[in-house]
């Protein structure tokens, strides 16, 4: 495929843990590939712990990877990764009240993103570039939005201005990390809408990073649910939402309430359990201690990626191929 | 039905602003039944967690209640000295707050905090608060082992059942929870919302929920008062706020989820921001972001008006006799 933006291989990141003398290592992400092509929502989908953040932060050269590789419009991201790759990739994070300057003017940041990263964009230019950013993502009047502090924008408005300030340096791919689950529901929509919109009119690609089944199939044309830092399905959305393979998948899938529908009964539901954390894990399927359909062989095996359809895969033993 | 245990009537909250006084809550009437659940749910800065907090008596500068009455059991808690407050905390109302991470004191272990909790409200022995301690904590499905345990060593669920765990230790009429599942992923919030439900059966206490994702208690709660700009805008039971929502912001709210289910569809959401609580505009406080706006709703503030079990504030559901 030409129009790969991102193809990340193998890619794994390990924390070390405990004492200083310690050589406990956490296996934040474990031999992880995926890719994204260009005009394309790709949703992460997982619970806290899943590895779906450091997936961000590696990408956005803020962890380097352990091992594995990351290739970007052609281009492998190293350590010293430029700062023109990276502004082709920026971040929209998850705390629209801590990731913006208090002190300075909404403006201020998006002028400086686009002195450093558009050199296209003359500086008497700025300005008017600044304004049409802000109201590509639906603020307006923006030559009034410019001017004002960030505490005079609410939760959705910050957010909004988050995606303005990522589309500043002209990127082929957004990172958002969580960017609605702090907003409330009435607006969470609005900011979806605005991703929707960046792909739809502008080409650009996002990795959409949530927890949230249900936002992700609103938006998203591909999703990966992770499991405890390895990938446990992958596949076109309506591919996954309609047919998830995987048992953990299908765990998902019952526990997000829906109002539209009576409660899902799980069969022995007790306690549901959370994720583990991975330290020094051995072989085997993570999710084996949670699942209804284990098998001697998930304790001892690591289970490979089985082909369900071209585009759709799943990580289970149980899953067979067609 | 019987006596209320819990009568909210006409409650004011203002928040002491440098521009003049906020109206956070603003006129709420509220009944709760013995061992009924109502939810209340709203955007952030509707009211709804300064709601609690004024049921709970729990309000520091720069709020305060500036009228009507919260009756718990036929006691104006309004009303109450704090040393007769501290009578009622905890062994008649407790409260569960919305981050266990926060609410839980990381230096001390979880058996310590209970016994905390039993040293102040009663004059137990050591032994009768172990053995409660472990009770409760079996109650919530935690292992005993964990008395021993520091926060850190809790998964984040375990932390807000612990938190629960500690909510019930004297057995309370009334839990008041405060969000208590936004830290938690959807498994997990599950599991949290379901062992409430069995307990509250079990135990027959009432809940007072407060939460800004309705789908959360979807199936759960009894009752659902949508709140909005420190009002009630729509009270009903769950099913049929959302089955059948009348308000128009409550329409919204329902329009706003994303579904896992059906065709997949475009979704619009609400529009604009909540209005600012110092000097709020006049007529309807949802008007400038409705769709069905009329000219009677920028002038005249509708009422809330009950028929059946439903209540709701809004002049195209109850239109003015004169218009």
């Amino acid at each position: 495929m030409s129009d790969v933006v991102l193809k990340v291989e193998n890619l794994s990141r390990y924390f070390r843990v405990g004492g200083f003398r310690s050589r406990g290592q956490l296996h934040a992400l474990d031999e992880v590939s995926f890719e994204v092509a260009s005009g394309e929502i790709v949703a992460l989908v997982g619970e806290s712990g899943s590895g779906k953040s450091t997936i961000a932060r590696v990408l956005a050269g803020l962890y380097r990877p352990s091992q594995g590789s990351i290739v970007f419009e052609d281009e492998t991201i190293s350590k010293q990764s430029s700062r023109a790759v990276r502004g082709r990739m920026p971040m929209v994070f998850q705390d629209p009240f801590g990731s913006i300057n208090p002190v300075l003017r909404v403006g201020h940041n998006l002028l400086r993103t686009l002195k450093l990263h558009r050199p296209d964009v003359a500086k008497s230019a700025r300005h008017g570039e600044a304004v049409a950013l802000v109201e590509r993502v639906g603020l307006s009047p923006g030559v009034d939005v410019l001017r004002r502090y960030p505490h005079e924008l609410s939760g959705g408005q910050r957010q909004r201005l988050g995606f303005a300030q990522a589309l500043a340096s002209n990127p082929s791919l957004i990172l958002a990390d969580e960017p609605v689950s702090m907003l409330d529901v009435s607006i969470r929509v609005g900011l979806l809408n605005v991703m929707k919109g960046l792909r739809d009119r502008e080409g650009v690609s996002l990795l959409y990073i949530t927890h949230d089944l249900a936002s992700a199939r609103y938006v998203a044309n591909r999703m990966i649910v992770l499991y405890a830092g390895r990938i446990a399905e992958e596949g076109l959305t309506e591919e996954v939402i309609n047919a998830p393979q995987h048992p953990y998948t299908q765990l998902l899938m019952a526990t997000a309430p829906d109002p539209r529908l009576p409660l899902a009964e799980i069969e022995g539901e007790k306690d549901l359990g959370e994720p583990p954390k991975v330290i020094d894990p051995g072989p085997g399927c993570r999710f084996a201690p949670r699942c209804p359909l284990v098998m001697d062989v998930c304790w001892a095996n690591t289970p490979p990626m089985v082909q369900v359809s071209l585009t759709h895969r799943a990580a289970c033993f149980a899953v067979k191929a067609p | 039905m019987s006596e209320p245990i819990l009568q909210v009537r006409d409650l004011k909250v203002d928040y002491m602003t440098a521009s003049g006084p906020a109206q956070a809550v603003n006129g709420v009437s509220l009944d709760l039944a013995q061992g009924e659940f109502l939810a209340i749910v709203g955007e952030s800065g509707c009211g709804k967690s300064t709601l609690l907090f004024a049921i709970a008596q729990l309000l520091t500068y720069p709020a305060s209640i500036v009228g009507g009455s919260v009756i718990f059991k036929g006691v104006d808690l309004t009303s109450l000295t704090p040393e007769e407050l501290r009578r009622h905390r905890w062994r008649d109302i407790s409260v569960v707050m919305q981050s266990a991470m926060n609410a839980l004191n990381p230096t001390l272990t979880i058996g310590a905090q209970l016994a905390d909790a039993c040293r102040a409200h009663t004059d137990w022995s050591d032994k009768k608060i172990t053995q409660r301690s472990a009770e409760v904590l079996a109650m919530v499905s935690i292992d005993v082992v964990h008395l021993k345990s520091y926060p850190f060593q809790l998964s984040g669920g375990m932390r807000q059942r612990a938190m629960i765990a500690m909510a019930l230790l004297l057995e309370p009429k009334l839990v008041i929870m405060d969000e208590p599942t936004s830290a938690l992923d959807v498994v997990a919030q599950r599991s949290l919302m379901r062992q409430v439900e069995t307990l509250r059966h079990e135990l027959g206490f009432s809940v007072l929920f407060v939460t800004h994702d309705m789908s959360v208690v979807s199936h759960f709660s009894d009752r659902l008062a949508v709140m909005y700009a420190g009002e009630v805008v729509e009270l009903d039971t769950t099913r049929e706020v959302f089955d059948r929502p009348q308000h128009p912001y409550s329409q919204g709210l329902m329009d706003a989820f994303p579904s896992l289910l059906g065709e997949p569809r475009a979704l619009t959401g609400i529009a604009g921001t909540p209005p600012t609580l110092v000097n709020p505009p006049a007529g309807c406080l949802f008007a400038p972001r409705c769709s069905f706006a009329m000219d009677v709703c920028r002038t005249t503030k509708p009422e809330l008006i009950t028929k059946g079990t439903r209540a709701v504030r809004c002049h195209l559901v109850n239109p003015l006799k004169s218009a």
